[in-house]
């Protein structure tokens, strides 16, 4: 059933914009679309830098744009513009249209207008008057950047802080219609220290989603604390020995690893492109028993937490590998339709210029029952990655992760930092070599890049052991 | 709106909100593209975009920035008054100013700008492409990652000074990705990227002769023991690591306490007097060149290492002003504004005595190991402390034969890296970030799981 009467020409947002979505879809559908789905967002985002004892950036920015996806068979047309009246609405479905270059004008479902408003925000509208003012921000990162001053061999300190506030629409042929606020903040210190010609870096990043207060309680002190300690640790350390080793991954940012060395592995955009290992092992064991990984949206103030996910549908926990055994892959839309792999509320993109793809969200591996030290203990002559920098992984799955903070192991205890090393390997040699869980899980926030753009995710872990893995150094 | 009426708008909304100085810069694209899966069109895709960037000063010349892509009337207006207020947090340490040279005269290479050819060429081009690198060799199964792209584009600055300068381009891009399986091997990949002004101007026959020779050139592969070498870097490769530490040249990364390098820096050996490099925006090979940056300043060549010495740094208009020099051309538009370089030109200069001219990586036929390609710059470069551990593709060449390495990174230092420089090949290539000879590297850390 179609609404006759348009009660707008353009998307505003606050209002009801039901009758204006219905005759967008209608039109996409009439040209022979088999599905039209149309993302809108407004932003409202601020970012502060603070330099030594100055504010030297203060950057606002504020937008709004459309993202229009038809798809006919399994083939998709995407299409982003900044401009959000029906004419242009309808001259992105147009030109969708055009690129798939469609014939046959039936459709495979009927459209019988848009469910009922799921309307997220109600309880989010108050964000904007709650998050902090440029002038709080400014005066808390000075307090941080100053907390960085210990000693006279820090000789940079900064402190940012980025907040984005996201207004989202999402309507669809299926009957999806909801709408959103989602709210990511951010804040990070870093420092460089330098004595002679040593050089050393110190830099933890923290942040929190839909928490509009945290930044307020956050504690700069112990924040400060940790990273100076970091880089006076690695301030005198020697470059570690390359070889092979067992190691042992510090929890939190640790999981870094896990997320891209197999959480990619296991999106269903992988299997699109079989660049996967694990595209054919559903049931079969892919890693250690000790090993149980989850990928959620759900967890209360994570950062890749979300009330509903680009696509409109809201978030599930995932059970993607449970002992060993892989259980599930992360999926959206397209990858349900082409991979067959039920959605699981994971479709994300960075903002309307990106189409929605199968993205992590909060992932992690779930907590052993070791402590740190018995996994420590376990080794004779190894690597403990305290603090991890970022890292990649190659098109048929190698990854290499920078270790930024990095002690050897000997005879089961922590002894000299060392830095300069690299972790390399293939997901699929590592994960069975996954040998001890800690019972420390933690979870940190952090961006992921790929193909739907940026977007804000957890990695996590508890600390882990891997029994042999080739460490890059000199 | 065009750029004319959007300075007439901000120029107009300025006047009421009583703000006497300010900049913008603005960019417009239309980009289309195109992906494949085994004949069959993957993501289509087309998007319009603009943003706009507008600096306002007040009346303590303290900048505010705002930045947005709504260029209504009302978006302006918006983004002048959250720029007004966002000057109350202006750094007080450094001011800002008008490039000195916003109103110089611009060098603008021979417009080569295209028009759109359409998704459907682009469709039916990558069809064709994927199938002939199918078609190329019998282990490569697949093409995971390619696209076929074209963009259009204008880029503006204009200032409360009366400066304008506008400019539009136009640029296609063709990327191949290929894997190969064979039986009991682990699979393995490769590619090429080609660029031109427009779709007509790609090299599609050489872009698939290139991502098959590749693909097919790493089957034979195997692991490579830790140890150090005798390495080559391929022009893209060293190019590559010069802009990972490009830091080195940077006045803003120096003031910032960021850089390898001090204020005093220029005139510091830092190689083999056989290596000049210059930083070349408007180079002829250059598709991506503009002719002034994010300020206005116009874009021009500039010496960064003239016979193994710093011989100037890239500066913004508040960087020069405090080392007393002019603005180079490469600045960013920001409150805090940023500085990067635009294209890297490596050459041999006259000074080749120090060089081992006898190491040429088409005839050599001692031990030697080939970098084909760095991969993970974001993650395996220190740039502050000038420490490098990247994993790469490549071969170990051995006897004239060569072998694809498995799996392996390389570490060091980029002063150590450029002070072991032992030969520069006479021949230039061109890559996507400049152009480079072939640079021969002596005693670098590998670490592979021979």
């Amino acid at each position: 059933m179609l609404s006759s009467q348009i009660k707008s020409n353009e998307i505003e947002f606050g209002s009801c914009n039901k009758d204006l979505l219905e005759e967008i879809i209608s039109y996409g559908l009439v040209l022979g679309a088999d599905f039209v789905e149309i993302f809108v967002e407004n932003t409202d985002n601020a970012s502060v830098l603070a330099e030594e004892d100055f504010i030297t950036n203060v950057s606002p920015s504020f937008g709004r744009g459309a993202g229009i996806r038809i798809f006919k068979d399994k083939r998709d047309g995407f299409v982003s513009t900044n401009n959000l009246s029906k004419q242009g609405l309808m001259r992105s479905v147009s030109q969708a249209i055009e690129m798939l270059d469609i014939t046959n004008k039936k459709n495979k479902k009927e459209f019988n207008g848009l469910n009922k408003h799921r309307d997220y925000r109600l309880s989010k509208k108050s964000w904007i008057d709650e998050i902090p003012t440029i002038h709080e921000i400014s005066e808390k990162l000075l307090v941080s950047t100053k907390s960085l001053k210990k000693n006279n061999k820090i000789i940079t300190r900064k402190g940012s802080y980025s907040r984005n506030l996201q207004e989202v629409i999402i309507a669809s042929s299926d009957g999806t219609y909801a709408s959103d606020i989602r709210l990511h903040q951010t804040v990070g210190l870093n420092v460089i220290a330098s004595d002679a010609q040593y050089r050393s870096n110190g830099s933890r990043r923290f942040g929190s989603s839909g928490m509009p207060n945290e930044f307020r309680f956050w504690d700069h002190e112990k924040a400060a604390n940790d990273v100076f300690e970091s880089s006076m640790n690695m301030l005198y350390a020697d470059y570690v020995e390359a070889g092979q080793m067992p190691v042992v991954l510090a929890n939190k940012f640790g999981g870094v690893i896990f997320h891209e060395a197999c959480g990619h592995l296991l999106e269903t955009t992988q299997i699109e492109r079989g660049t996967t290992p694990f595209e054919n092992k559903l049931n079969e064991k892919i890693a250690h028993e000790s090993v149980t990984a989850i990928d959620e949206g759900i967890s209360e103030g994570s950062f890749g937490s979300l009330s509903v996910d680009d696509e409109g549908m809201e978030p599930e926990k995932s059970v993607l590998i449970k002992d060993g055994i892989l259980k599930k892959f992360i999926s959206d839309r397209a990858g349900e339709l082409r991979t067959g792999h039920k959605r699981t509320g994971s479709g994300r993109r960075q903002n309307y210029s990106f189409a929605a793809a199968s993205r992590m969200r909060n992932t992690f591996i779930a907590k052993g029952e070791h402590s740190k030290e018995d996994l420590i203990n376990s080794i004779n002559s190894g690597l403990y990655c305290k603090s991890m920098g970022g890292g990649s992984v190659g098109a048929t799955g190698q990854f290499n992760f920078a270790v930024e903070e990095g002690y050897l192991i000997k005879n089961g205890k922590l002894t000299k930092p060392v830095k300069g090393a690299t972790l390399i390997g293939e997901a699929k040699d590592v994960m069975p070599k996954i040998s001890m869980c800690g019972n420390d899980l933690e979870l940190a926030p952090g961006f992921c890049g790929s193909i739907s753009g940026s977007v804000n995710v957890t990695v996590g872990q508890p600390h882990i052991k891997v029994d042999s893995i080739t460490v890059g150094g000199r | 709106m065009n750029s004319k009426e959007i300075t007439n708008q901000i120029s107009k909304a300025a006047n009421y909100l009583n703000l006497k100085k300010w900049d913008y810069g603005a960019s417009f694209s239309n980009d289309y593209s195109v992906q494949v899966d085994k004949g069959e069109a993957k993501q289509l895709k087309a998007s319009q975009k603009q943003i706009l960037t507008i600096r306002v000063w007040n009346e303590s010349n303290l900048v505010g920035i705002t930045t947005t892509s709504d260029i209504s009337e009302t978006g302006i207006k918006k983004a002048l008054n959250q720029a007004n207020i966002a000057s109350d947090f202006g750094n007080k340490n450094e001011s800002t100013e008008f490039s000195p040279l916003a109103k110089d005269p611009i060098k603008v290479k021979e417009v080569k700008k295209r028009n759109p050819v359409g998704i459907k060429k682009l469709l039916t081009l990558l069809r064709e492409a994927e199938v002939k690198l199918l078609e190329s060799h019998e282990s490569i199964k697949s093409v995971p990652y390619n696209g076929l792209s074209e963009s259009f584009f204008e880029r503006v600055y204009a200032n409360s000074e009366g400066a304008y300068r506008s400019y539009t381009n136009s640029q296609a891009a063709l990327y191949l990705y290929a894997r190969a399986e064979e039986k009991n091997k682990k699979p393995r990949s490769s590619g090429s990227i080609k660029l031109g002004y427009g779709v007509d101007d790609l090299d599609i026959e050489s872009c698939i002769k290139d991502a098959s020779n590749q693909t097919i050139s790493h089957l034979n592969y195997s692991s490579i023991k830790t140890d150090k070498y005798l390495i080559c870097f391929s022009p893209e490769s060293f190019l590559t690591m010069i802009n990972a530490f490009s830091s080195m040249f940077n006045a803003r990364s120096i003031l910032d306490g960021v850089s390898l390098s001090k204020k005093d820096s220029i005139g510091e050996k830092l190689s083999t007097q056989a290596l000049n490099i210059y930083d070349d925006g408007l180079h002829e090979k250059n598709i991506s060149s503009s002719p002034f940056d994010g300020e206005g300043t116009p874009t021009k060549r500039l010496c960064l290492i003239n016979k193994g010495r710093i011989e100037n740094f890239i500066h913004s208009e508040s960087t020069a002003r405090i080392f007393k020099t002019i603005p180079t051309g490469h600045a960013g538009l920001g409150s805090k504004v940023s500085v990067s370089p635009d294209w890297i030109v490596v050459e041999k200069s006259e000074e080749i005595f120090d060089l081992k001219t006898s190491l040429d990586h088409s005839t050599y036929k001692g031990e030697f190991v080939y970098i084909q390609e760095l991969n993970a710059i974001h993650a395996g470069v220190r740039s502050s402390q000038g420490s490098f551990s990247l994993p790469f593709d490549g071969w170990l060449y051995k006897n004239g034969a060569k072998i694809s390495i498995e799996s392996a990174t390389v570490a060091g230092d980029i002063k150590y890296l450029l002070k072991n420089i032992v030969n520069i090949e006479s021949n230039q290539e061109v890559t996507t970030s400049g152009i480079s000879p072939h640079i021969w590297v002596d005693n670098l850390s590998i670490t592979g799981d021979a």
